[in-house]
């Protein structure tokens, strides 16, 4: 395999990582029932404060542990607003997303002409060095292998454990689970709290690892592009592997190709992710023969209210 | 041990509406017991009450001789109470063991609960397949599900939320075995429900509540339907008899309809026949989910329907949408009211327009004329008493009877010429119901054609002289009432061939 | 704990109550920012609320932010309303612009009073082509328009980058990533002597008018009322769900579209890429405190238009970063958002901890 290969191929790896992390936990979000939109403002946050913490103290464990709390503590806004004072999930999202990219930048002001250490990749001895299998398998960071942990975590909790079956009841039917005496509420905000802290490792993954620094706006949609995915996954975990990395080999393939000897501007190249997402969603309504997509969550993005 | 369970003094109220009010009951062990009321009567809360859903303002209760205080249902469950909900608590994309296991406490996945699922289904005649999707099971089998779920706590007293509404006959039948074998093991069940007929085949008592206060406790087999009734209600019943019957031409006729169903579980109708003549209240009965909402939608216009098969007064209508339906005096009241047939977070006046032909002048070139929409909206709350503090109020504000009773006031002051309305009297109380079937019957004196699509067999019966009833998406030819009717439509819907 | 319970009707003094309070519990917390980035706070807040109100230059450069974000959410709103979530106004603020500039450009040596109105055809064409593609997706294929017109958003800003960079690039301009200046009648016309308040703001304030006729007083407001909050109940009405997503998406994007072109032939004088600055997006955040209603939303725009003003100032004068005008519309719509439930329910507090 020549070198360019492998290069293409551990950076669509990269690229794909952090939708990943901000579908996999925008996934069981939606799997409980509740759509949260303000994940571009959650990972944009997680990319901020990943980055100031390992500015300051140099730990990328520290780091992401931080940016994750960012996500969480974002999140924590939602779960308040959405479940306790029941307002429109889409309205709170938006919001959300437009308060993380304002405070992002506000923060972030101060950090523009700095650049901080990225996060390196493992290297376990012997194996990283065998030749194309140790770097296209044991060549990754921490967060990559940390990536595909969670969708293996979350398909076992969605589909082997009680509590898993619990949450995809409480989307399926939030009135039913309520008064068969399932805590609706507290599933939702636990799950909304596990979906910001995955945005926001995700979010520190562009800053800690793709470019280990501070560009306004960075998360560049891949927030929105990380919702589009949990459609396209239909709510299914490995689905969201295939789905990170097809978007991800765009945007690299982008890169590359005037190394293929493209010539076209580079404005409309950097389009494409965009229009495959567009093009994704369509294809998958041509795909299904029904109306109604089976697999949604029935109560997703509904209010909730208990007495009623 | 006297009682099972007994409530002293319960209060609820919210704000300043006394849902339950000093209500003190008994409930033998091993008894059926009723709890009849209207709806808004307050017998949903004081259910969720017992079954820790809700707390009680103040009151007591005991169970098994013990202070008995749930804060949640899963202390409920630990005591030994289980419910079956009217609006069945299952999960549609989940299998039937799964629903199960939702239900119960301390379960995990890897338990053999498939085993003990089977068990109960074979002891109590209960048939479920338990990997199946609930989704895909008919309603019947829904509550079959519910009922495995609440016996696999064992539990020691059934609580079961108006089972009956949405059964077939056999169903019905077949429900009642298992209540009296449960009844028989030692098991007591509180059965919450307004159909008389049931209360005073199955319970053993019964307590009647009204405006959340209680009224009588009694023995059911010792009063008539009628005596119920009126205990529930609180009035006399007005007597509905269709005395001048005048059959005049023909108003409205299905020719052959035929139409796939476009939604995953929907049902496909097969050469539907029908006519409506001046005059005259045609029924279609049959239980729900056999086609019933297919039709509607094709008589209403929300879907097109075939070319020359939906003919209102000689005129091909199938391709026309309810607006345009509408201008040609064909009106329509469907099944659902929240959300299809009146908007929840509307006010009257504004569900009003829903339905806006042209010479009733509430709008010109699409401006609206709300003095005129005020003017016919208290026409219609008038006219048809609904109870409400004004035409500014929520449609969701309103109790099931008096929007249901809108709903169809909304439509007969329009005098149509062809009303078409799916479950008229669904879920309310007996004293709209009264009112509603007396508007229907009078608007049918004054030669208009009505078409009523009932799952409720006694209102087939009382209103219709010409029912069909439909299985699977099928018509039957149309029974005539005054000959011998009633043997030929049971025959018809416990899925018999009809003789003709 | 917090007890929430369902009104039969709205209160009537909530609605203008809640957004009393979201503007108190707002100016609370930015006390509370300012605070913490250790400014005089009182003079801090002079700098963000009350300077934007004094002077000619403030009040006209206030009436130049309000113009746009009120087209675009006057049209938004009516898409919220019916259920239709358009969130790409961004976007579709862009291709108008670029449409209706192309023309101004084309026409670069042309001066004729029928050239302003022919870009502004063009521009609100624009838009609605723009937005019709997510129409025609949501109608055709059921693909949610959210996902949709964000997405355009982006390929939209792409888009205007790659005209500036190359056909639309002024040939005189040293190579510079920006058109020609639009001349004197591709230019909007003052409405303020010797300020850069356009006529934009007045065209809007009529759009305000006619949006408060449909949705109070023509069943096409109750149509598209009625569509969202109870598709099934549009039906029996006899209204055909997709013309009411193609009116919506199509009005929003034209509105969205002209305010676009309003932009560019107005303050900016040109197409730049940094021609969007957000006003798409802000425009949301005016519809909903609006409560999407056309006359609250001429006043939330001036609201809002002031919040710029206010960060730009602070920028100037206190050196804070301008994006703290993101960080309090974005707190602003929270607030707003929590203090509208007591519109729709009563909120009791006790304290029953075991639930």
């Amino acid at each position: 395999m020549d070198e360019l290969a492998i290069q293409i191929i551990l950076g669509i790896s990269v690229a794909s990582v952090p939708l990943i992390f901000a579908a996999i936990g925008e996934l069981v979000v939606e799997r409980s029932g509740v759509l949260n939109l303000g994940v571009e403002g959650m990972m944009i946050m997680g990319a901020i404060i990943g980055l100031v913490v390992q500015y300051h103290t140099g730990s990328g464990l520290l780091s992401v542990i931080a940016a994750m709390a960012a996500g969480m503590l974002m999140a924590s806004i939602f779960a308040f607003l959405t479940q306790l004072f029941l307002t429109n999930h889409v309205a709170t999202g938006l919001a959300l997303t437009l308060f993380g990219l304002g405070v992002a930048a506000f923060i972030g002001k101060n950090y523009s002409d700095i650049t901080v250490t990225r996060i390196s990749a493992l290297h376990i001895p012997w194996f990283s060095d065998l030749p194309v299998i140790g770097s296209l398998v044991f060549g990754y960071d921490p967060l990559f292998y940390l990536a595909i942990l969670m969708v293996f975590l979350v398909w076992w909790f969605l589909f082997k454990t009680k509590r898993g079956l619990i949450l995809r009841a409480i989307g399926d039917n939030h009135d039913a689970a309520h008064a068969i005496g399932h805590q609706v509420i507290r599933y939702r905000v636990l799950a909304i709290l596990f979906g910001g802290g995955m945005a926001g490792i995700g979010g520190a993954y562009l800053s800690l690892v793709q470019v280990p620094m501070w560009v306004e706006g960075m998360s560049a949609g891949r927030g929105w592009i990380a919702i589009a995915l949990v459609v396209f996954a239909s709510w299914q975990p490995f689905k969201v592997i295939v789905g990170a990395l097809i978007f991800g080999g765009i945007s690299i393939l982008q890169l590359h190709a005037q190394a293929f000897g493209v010539y076209i501007p580079a404005q409309y190249l950097s389009m494409l992710p965009y229009l495959m997402t567009i093009i994704v969603l369509v294809s998958l309504r041509i795909g299904s023969k029904s109306n109604t997509n089976r697999t949604m969550p029935n109560c997703l993005g509904k209010v909730f209210h208990s007495t009623s | 041990m006297k009682y099972q369970l007994e409530l002293q003094n319960i209060c609820k109220s919210y704000g300043s509406l006394k849902a339950n009010e000093d209500i003190t009951l008994g409930i033998k062990p091993a008894s059926i017991h009723a709890l009849l009321g209207e709806n808004g009567a307050g017998k949903s809360t004081l259910v969720k009450i017992i079954y820790g859903s809700l707390q009680s303002n103040s009151g007591t209760m005991k169970w098994c001789d013990q202070d008995y205080k749930p804060n949640s249902p899963f202390e409920a469950r630990e005591k030994g109470l289980a419910m079956v909900f009217q609006h069945f608590s299952l999960f549609e994309s989940l299998t039937v063991a799964e629903n199960i296991i939702l239900g119960l406490d301390g379960v995990g996945l890897d338990s053999d609960y498939i085993e003990q699922i089977t068990k109960y289904s074979k002891q109590y005649g209960l048939n479920v397949n338990a990997q199946q999707v609930v989704g895909d099971l008919s309603v019947g089998a829904r509550q079959r599900v519910e009922i495995i779920r609440c016996l696999m706590q064992e539990p020691k007293l059934l609580i079961m939320d108006e089972p009956t509404s949405v059964l077939t006959p056999q169903e019905v039948s077949d429900l009642f075995i298992t209540l009296r074998k449960l009844a028989e093991n030692g098991c007591t069940i509180l059965y919450i429900s307004h159909k008389l007929e049931e209360v005073r085949q199955i319970c053993h008592q019964a307590t009647i509540l009204r405006g959340g206060k209680l009224i009588q406790n009694c023995n059911p087999q010792e009063h008539s339907k009628r005596e119920l009734a009126e205990m529930m209600i609180g009035k006399k019943l007005i007597n509905l008899a269709r005395s001048n019957i005048k059959i005049g031409e023909d108003v409205f006729s299905i020719n052959n309809l035929s139409k796939k169903s476009e939604e995953m579980f929907g049902v496909d109708l097969h050469d539907i026949c029908l006519t409506v003549k001046e005059g005259s209240i045609v029924g279609i009965a049959g239980v729900a989910g056999n086609g019933q909402d297919e039709l509607m939608h094709l008589l209403i216009g929300e879907k097109k329907s075939p070319e020359g098969v939906l003919i209102f007064k000689g005129k091909d209508i199938g391709k026309l949408n309810s607006h345009q339906r509408r201008q040609l005096s064909m009106f329509f009241t469907p099944e659902e009211r929240l959300g299809h047939g009146a908007v929840a977070d509307m006010k009257l006046d504004e569900n009003m327009l829903l339905s806006r032909p042209q010479k009733s002048e509430m709008t010109n070139y699409g401006v609206i004329n709300w003095q005129q929409v005020e003017m016919l909206t208290q026409r219609v709350i008038t006219d048809f008493d609904v109870q409400t503090q004004s035409s500014k109020m929520l449609a969701q504000s309103l109790s099931g009877g008096n929007l249901q009773k809108f709903m169809v006031g909304r439509e007969l002051i329009q005098n149509p010429d062809l009303l078409i309305v799916a479950q008229p009297t669904w879920g309310v109380d007996a004293g709209s119901e009264n009112h509603i079937h007396q508007s229907l019957i009078t608007l049918a004196e004054q030669g208009s054609a009505i078409l009523i699509i009932s799952q409720d067999l006694d209102e087939v019966l009382t209103l219709c002289e010409q029912v069909h009833v439909i299985t699977a998406g099928k018509l039957s030819p149309a029974v005539d009432m005054q000959d011998n009717g009633l043997e030929k439509l049971s025959q018809l819907m416990v899925g018999g061939k009809s003789n003709d | 704990m917090i007890n929430i319970e369902q009104r039969t009707d709205s209160s009537a003094k909530m609605v203008i109550l809640a957004p009393i309070l979201a503007l108190t519990l707002t100016a609370i917390s930015t006390m509370i920012i300012f605070l913490w980035a250790s400014l005089d706070v009182m003079n801090a807040f002079y700098v963000f609320y009350i300077e934007p109100l004094t002077g000619k230059y403030n009040l006209s450069e206030l009436l130049v932010k309000a113009a746009p974000l009120m087209m675009i959410a006057l049209g938004l709103s009516i898409g919220f309303r019916a259920g239709v979530w358009n969130i790409g106004a961004e976007g579709q603020y862009i291709i108008g612009a670029i449409s209706g500039g192309a023309v101004g450009l084309y026409y670069y040596n042309v001066e004729a009073t029928w050239l302003i109105p022919l870009m502004a055809f063009a521009a609100v064409l624009g838009g609605m082509g723009y937005a019709g593609i997510a129409a025609f997706l949501r109608t055709r294929f059921q693909v949610n328009e959210i996902l949709v017109t964000l997405m355009l958003t982006y390929v939209a800003i792409l888009f205007l980058s790659a005209m500036v960079f190359g056909p639309l690039r002024n040939p005189d301009g040293f190579n510079f990533p920006e058109s020609r200046i639009f001349h004197d009648s591709a230019t909007l016309p003052i409405i303020w002597q010797g300020t850069r308040a356009h006529i934009g703001f007045i065209i809007a304030l009529l759009f305000a008018g006619v949006t408060w006729f449909i949705t109070k007083k023509h069943m096409f407001g109750m149509q598209i009322k009625i569509s969202g909050s109870a598709p099934r109940a549009a039906r029996f009405a006899g209204f055909n769900e997709n013309k009411t997503i193609w009116y919506t998406l199509l009005i929003s994007g034209g509105l969205a579209g002209l305010a676009g072109l309003f932009e560019a032939a107005g303050p900016v004088g040109q197409l730049v890429p940094h021609l969007p600055v957000g006003y798409g997006f802000t425009a949301i955040i005016v519809a909903f405190l609006a409560r999407l209603h056309p006359i609250g939303i001429v006043f939330t725009s001036l609201l809002i238009a002031l919040t710029y003003m206010g960060g730009e100032n602070a920028q100037i004068t206190l050196q804070l970063p301008s994006s703290i005008t993101s960080v309090f519309q974005g707190m602003l719509l929270f607030y707003f958002l929590a203090c509208n439930v007591l519109i729709e329910h009563k909120v009791a507090f006790s304290f029953n901890w075991s639930k």
